[in-house]
């Protein structure tokens, strides 16, 4: 009984663990079809860079930069015209031999970390980037210090002394006669 | 800790405040980046005298705005009539940056124009709009491929630079200006930075 207890919430918080760890694989399939969805909007788009390892770079660079004007796609998924000059800015000064960081850090220059989709990890994004974790762990420890005091407190109450057990034993087997004034007597 | 059930309410009301405060707030305002910093240089053709330009430099000295316009911006027609007015009344110098007058109308199919074609068409499309509506800009500069747009992290028309008498930017304003933002944010800035200046 009292073990039933603590492993019921130690069922929970596996089962907390385990689909976190299924997230990530859950968002894959996600990702696979933004990627075809940008593909597909990338075949509206006029201007394609003739080396496929450069517009390669392109598509997987744009697929980082947020469009300003639609916010929830990248500059690779929109159409709108903000978003084609962006992309025709990255394949432009890729193509003229700019690393990645450059071109990105060209654009936050204009635009401000909003036009990365992933936030970088610095002062102001601490809380952002370490407050999943904070409130797994959080809620993890506090659940533990929670059942040990529980427990503890049970091993307090749910003692029987010995004369209590042998009354207990005695009731049980027949032997002796409910008191009156228990609670559970139905007189 | 008997008022331990007071906990969750107090999580309740700490959340409640943080949404209710994220109602007040703008999405499309994204906060630039450029502010106290440098105005991008920039040389461009006048629209009156597309053979001459225009370089950012040539206003040092004074507090000025850079409005970001264009023929087929539905929202710069709202905020046009009050550029007029603050010409008018003289209250701070206004260049106009015409951004994209051509290839960013979406009513027009400009592919394949040639860049000299585009720029005429632009210089006309401008003008037209300009003694349609009042021209309440010192001087409009054209900015066809929206290069220089980019530069100043324009990502929507109309938007406004306020730019100090070192060339610095001061303040962006998104969207039309209204008659209280000007009186109570660009105004005041405005003031503040000619006593600094």
């Amino acid at each position: 009984m009292q073990v039933d207890v603590v492993v019921k919430p130690l069922r929970t918080i596996a089962l907390a663990m385990l689909l976190a760890a299924a997230l990530p694989t859950a968002a894959q399939p996600a990702a696979a079809s933004t990627a075809a969805q940008g593909a597909a909007s990338a075949d509206l788009a006029p201007t394609v860079a003739p080396d496929p390892q450069l517009e390669a770079d392109v598509q997987e660079l744009s697929h980082k930069l947020r469009c300003l004007v639609c916010q929830n796609q990248s500059i690779a998924e929109s159409n709108a015209p903000l978003a084609v000059d962006l992309r025709d800015q990255v394949r432009e000064q890729l193509a003229s031999g700019r690393s990645k960081e450059d071109v990105v850090d060209y654009l936050v220059a204009r635009y401000g970390d909003f036009v990365l989709y992933e936030p970088p990890l610095k002062g102001a994004t601490l809380l952002l980037w370490g407050g999943p974790a904070l409130l797994l762990f959080g809620g993890a420890g506090w659940l533990v210090l929670r059942l040990r005091r529980r427990s503890s407190e049970l091993d307090a109450t749910a003692g029987l002394s010995a004369t209590e057990r042998t009354r207990a034993r005695e009731l049980l087997a027949g032997r002796a006669q409910p008191s009156s004034e228990s609670p559970e007597s139905r007189s | 800790m008997k008022a331990k059930f007071l906990v969750p309410l107090l999580l309740f009301f700490g959340l409640a405040g943080f949404l209710a405060f994220g109602l007040t707030l703008n999405p499309r305002e994204v906060p630039s980046p450029l502010i106290d910093k440098p105005a991008p240089n920039f040389k461009l053709a006048r629209i009156d005298d597309p053979a001459s330009t225009f370089a950012l430099e040539e206003m040092r000295g004074q507090v000025w705005l850079l409005n970001v316009w264009a023929s087929w911006c539905v929202a710069c027609r709202q905020e046009h009539p009050l550029l007029v007015r603050m010409a008018r009344q003289k209250l701070v110098p206004v260049v106009g940056l015409n951004y994209k007058e051509v290839r960013g109308d979406g009513a027009l199919n400009v592919r394949g124009m040639a860049l000299e074609a585009e720029t005429a068409l632009a210089v006309e499309r401008a003008r037209g709009w300009l003694s349609d509506h009042g021209d309440p800009y010192v001087l409009s500069v054209l900015d066809v491929d929206g290069r220089v747009g980019i530069d100043f992290g324009v990502y929507g028309v109309p938007e406004t630079f306020l730019i100090d008498a070192e060339g610095r930017i001061r303040y962006k304003h998104i969207g039309p200006i209204t008659p209280d933002s000007l009186q109570q944010v660009i105004m005041p800035k405005v003031e503040e930075l000619r006593r600094a200046g």
